[in-house]
Order: structure tokens, then sequence, then C-alpha cells
């Protein structure tokens, strides 16, 4: 058997029942990862000889006995915009082209803590600015189901390595449906985690408010258990909830019977693609045959979430993103006289097209005069857009829905225009406006042979709900044997 | 909301509050764009919001404190190992206050 393609909860039994070492892992997964590599480009950095010290190291501790974690000597993928000490982190910009973050994420340090084994950095729209993962300044990665059409994005390298055997697990983040878009247009499984509940410190930021670092896994169980090792309140992130962490992976395998579903109309009206809507109401369908109760309900404020979220998003990027000026680190422009210069020289060379265009519309949403108009009405409806959830949690325990309107499109398809590529983030930002929890996990294929997600959405802090309900129903589907063909 | 379009002077003045330097060339393409996706945004005017209060976070949270403990912070070197220019410990960066 090809061990690249073990799932994290197998490699991780293998390991401790000593059937395999963490250095024939990592090397299985390297080989495979450079076998695949040339058709999806999925990587950014690879660190083969860290990762081998890492997994040696794993190895010993595994000898040793004692505590292993279930992610000891797991070969994982980090996105690009998640910092690893010493190692570099470039958000997919040229901006940051050489950068080495002096500190690791807090994420980074869990994950090391407990013997994970970094293989690599994954490609991203830059700065996490995408739908597609065509926005990186260095490559584009191609889906591994087509290599014609995108991955999705903006955690586009996470979802394509992870779909492709090339890791084990991978981490992503999502500020508006980057994990869990990408894991549906792969066939892989993608978490966002409550707002608050993994520390967002040293995670690059983009919009400070909607980002939530969440892992890509080959299937439900595996994503239960990154969220155990991930989750937790971080004295370093101020925003993180001191909320207790539950072992999530005690969640998966309770029955859903009486679960009560709610179907947002909103979810399914005009723009949808019909063999995601079909596919999307067999999973409803196959759920009710497990004994969940499927109930209408209604998210009337949806039609308002692109605008509110891009304003929201956009204003917070054009502060964060005031900090790349070429002064303490990254990319500097050369041949400046002034200081002025060397900023706006610096930010023009080295962000592309879309994060200029945020940055500027960010600016103009929070300038004097236009700040009530734009900003100030856009959190107004952000307001709206949580009372839509917090009423339906009254009639209903889960919520299912499609994570994007159809199958992966084609590279350079909306391109053109970047309206286009913001409409197809429509069922999966209104979560992050709110807070709440979210899963994509594979429902199925369209005709032209390409995943298609299901998203279930939970309250806040109630991801075992989500796992509880994603775990029936991928154990119940099997969709998650299917493989692409590379 | 002004559904007055922006004018190229606009997006001029908003890359400098940026701090993105735009050649003349990429004024009007800019301009053409930012207005098309604000056309779209100008939607939430359908939204009577008088008597919304703004939310700008979506867990409720208060001042979060902590004890004033002395830590450590990040070695000289390690702060100025990614700077483009140093000179001794410092970062850098071209003049800044400009003779009378």
């Amino acid at each position: 058997m090809d061990i690249h393609t073990l799932t994290l909860a197998e490699a991780g039994k293998q390991l401790k029942q000593k059937k395999i070492t963490s250095r024939q892992l990592t090397q299985a997964v390297l080989q495979r990862l450079k076998s695949v590599e040339p058709q999806i480009q999925a990587f950014l950095s690879i660190a083969e000889k860290t990762a081998f010290t890492q997994a040696d190291e794993a190895d010993r501790r595994i000898a040793e006995g004692g505590d292993i974690s279930p992610l000891t000597g797991i070969p994982i993928a980090i996105k690009d915009n998640i910092c690893t000490a010493d190692a570099a982190t470039t958000c997919a910009s040229r901006i940051l082209e050489n950068f080495h973050p002096p500190y690791d994420a807090t994420v980074i340090a869990k994950l090391r803590r407990a013997g994970v084994v970094f293989i690599g950095k994954t490609n991203m729209d830059e700065f996490a600015m995408g739908s597609s993962t065509e926005n990186s300044g260095y490559k584009i990665t191609r889906n591994p189901w087509d290599r014609e059409r995108i991955p999705g994005g903006s955690s586009g390298g996470s979802a394509a390595a992870v779909a492709a055997d090339a890791a084990i697990a991978a981490l992503g983040s999502d500020t508006g449906g980057s994990v869990r878009a990408p894991a549906s247009y792969c066939g892989v499984v993608g978490l966002k985690p409550t707002y608050g509940r993994v520390s967002r410190y040293g995670l690059v930021a983009y919009g400070s408010s909607l980002d939530q670092i969440g892992p890509l896994t080959k299937d439900v169980k595996d994503s239960a258990i990154m969220l155990n090792a991930l989750a937790g309140h971080d004295p370093q992130d101020s925003t993180s909830a001191n909320v207790p962490v539950p072992d999530y992976t005690s969640a998966c395998g309770k029955d859903i019977k009486g679960l009560r579903i709610g179907i947002p109309k909103e979810y399914f009206a005009e723009g949808i693609d019909p063999e995601v809507e079909q596919l999307v109401k067999n999973a409803i369908r196959q759920m009710e045959s497990l004994g969940a109760l499927p109930i209408e309900i209604s998210l009337p404020h949806t039609e308002y979430a692109i605008p509110c979220y891009y304003i929201c998003a956009m204003a917070e990027a054009s502060s964060n993103l005031a900090r790349y000026g070429g002064a303490h680190y990254g990319y500097r422009a050369k041949n400046a006289g002034n200081i002025l210069e060397m900023y706006s020289k610096t930010r023009a060379e080295g962000f592309g097209t879309e994060v200029k265009r945020r940055i500027m519309l960010g600016t103009y949403v929070l300038s004097a005069g236009y700040y009530d108009a734009w900003y100030l009405k856009a959190i107004k409806a952000r307001t709206l857009i949580k009372r839509d959830f917090e009423l339906a949690w009254e009639k209903t325990d889960i919520i299912a829905a499609p994570v994007v309107p159809a199958p992966a499109f084609k590279i350079g398809e909306k391109s053109a225009d970047p309206l286009t590529m913001y409409l197809s983030d429509i069922y999966t930002i209104s979560l992050n406006l709110a807070g709440m929890c979210g899963i994509s996990i594979p429902c199925g294929f369209s005709k032209k042979g390409l995943p298609v997600g299901l998203q279930l959405i939970a309250n806040i802090f109630k991801e075992e709900t989500l796992f509880t309900a994603a775990y029936a129903y991928e154990q119940s589907a099997g969709f998650f044997n299917r493989k692409p063909p590379l | 909301m002004s559904l007055k379009r922006i004018s190229p002077d606009d997006v001029r003045h908003v890359a400098l509050l940026s701090r993105l330097r735009l050649a003349e060339e990429e004024i009007p393409p800019y301009t053409d764009v930012l207005n098309s996706i604000l056309e779209y945004f100008a939607k939430l005017n359908e939204l009577d919001t008088s008597s919304v209060s703004p939310t700008s976070h979506s867990i409720e949270m208060r001042n979060v404190f902590r004890e004033d403990i002395p830590q450590p912070s990040l070695p000289v070197d390690k702060a100025i190992a990614n700077a483009p220019e140093v000179e001794d410990n410092y970062f850098r960066v071209p003049k800044i206050i400009q003779e009378m």
C-alpha cells in the first residue's frame, strides 16, 4: 500500500503501532509531492531537510513511548501566510519575497510541540485576497481533478496538496471562505472554526475581525483531530476565546436522530448550478434517512452579504497592509529620494493588482466624508446578517447549504472582472461576518467529474455538532474514497 | 451613500492616501473598476439601518486585560534581520525631515 494516501488517523495509528516510521511516511509523502508538483504547483517552498530531521525526532519520541500525540510524525503542509520561524513566509506576495519571520505562529508552535513534520508552505492568493489562487505573485495552482481549472482560493495550494496526497493534512486560513471553498473545489474536508476558537497570533492579518485558521484534511475525523491540536485560548491573541476545548473526535460517531437541519431558502435561489443544487439536496435527504429533521429556514439578508463583507474586509485590509512600506522588512524599491517615495514605490512594485484595488477601496470607504456612507453602513448591515443567524438558531441545530455556486471554473475564466470573482463567495462569507463555524465536506461529483461540497454551519463554539453531522453523513456517503486522476 | 462616480482625481487622491504610486496610464482602468465595484456595493442603500447598531466584531468581547509582567522582547539582531537596510542597530530609511 502507498502510505502517502493514508488519512491522518490511519497514519497516526500505524506510527503508534510501529508498523511504519515517520521517516518512511515523510519519504513517501515527499516523493508523492515531487511527482505531482509539476502538474499541480501547490507549493511555494519545500522543507525537505528539516522535514527529515523532524521525522527522525518524531521516531525517537515514538520509540521512547510515553505521551505521543495523534500528530506526532505526521507530514503537514502550511499555508504561506502562517509564520514559521526562520523559514520563508511570503503570503504569495513579492513584497515579502525574502521574509523569514523571527517567531512561530501559535498554531505552528502547538504543532511543533506535538511533533508534526512540516513539509512545506503552500501557494495562495496574495495576502489571501482571492477565490482561485490565481492572484499569487509566484505561480498558479491547478485543480488535481482537472488541471485546466482553479483549485479555489485563497488556500488553494493547501487544498490541492491534500487532494493529491502530497500532504497528510494542511493548514489554511478562512476570511470569507478561503478554507471551505477550495475544500469543495478539490474534494477534501475544510473547516472554518468559530471566530476566536483558534489563535490568530502569527497569521499574517488580512481582515482581523474575520480571519480564522482552519485545517484541510482527507476526512472529517482528521479535521477533528487537527482542531483538537489547534484550538484554545492564547494570551498572545486577545481575540482568542477563553472557552474550554472539548475532545472533538468524540463527537464523530454520535447519531443524528432528531438533529434539526435548517435549509436556508436564499441559498438555493437563482445563481446556483443545477448539479450543485441536486447534489446538496441529495446529501440533505441522506441525512434525513439517518434520522435528521430538515426544515426550511430564511436568512433574509443574504443578498447583502457580499457588499457588506467586501467593505469590511477591504477596510480592515487597508489598515493591516499599511505596515508594508519597505522600512522594517520585506521588499524595498530602489532609488527612492524621500520617505514618501520609498513607501509608495515599494508598495506599487511589491503588491499585485487585486491587493492594490482592495487597499484603495478600503482606504476610500474609511476616508473622511465617506466613512458613514460606506463603512458604517456595512457594519450595520453586518448586525442584520448576524441577527439572521441568531434567529435561525431558535429553530434549528445546524444549517445545510452549498459551499460555492458551481464546481471549479476554468483558469482565467473570472480574472477579467473582479466582481464576478467576488460573487462566487456568496454562500461562505456570511459565517465570517457572524463568527459562526462551518465545514465543507465532499457530497458528490458533477457530470464532468468535478467534486462538489456540502456546507454545514453551526452556532459559535458548536464545532462538535458540525463534526457529529459531518461524520454521520460522510460515513454513509463514502465520497472520501475517490481520488483525483494524477 | 453617494452614488456619484469617483473621478480620476479621486483615484489619485486615494492612491496617495494608500501610499501607492500609480502611473498615469493606470488611473483610467482603476477608476473604471473601482466604480463598478462601488456601484455594486451601493446595494446596501436598500437597507434601512437607521435603528441598527454597528457590529465591528462578531463575537462580543469586552476589553481584555492582563497582568503587566515584564518579559524579554525580541532581540535586536532578530528584529533587524529582515530589514532592507540597517546601520549599526537601526533601520536605515531615506531622509524624513526636509531642511527649511
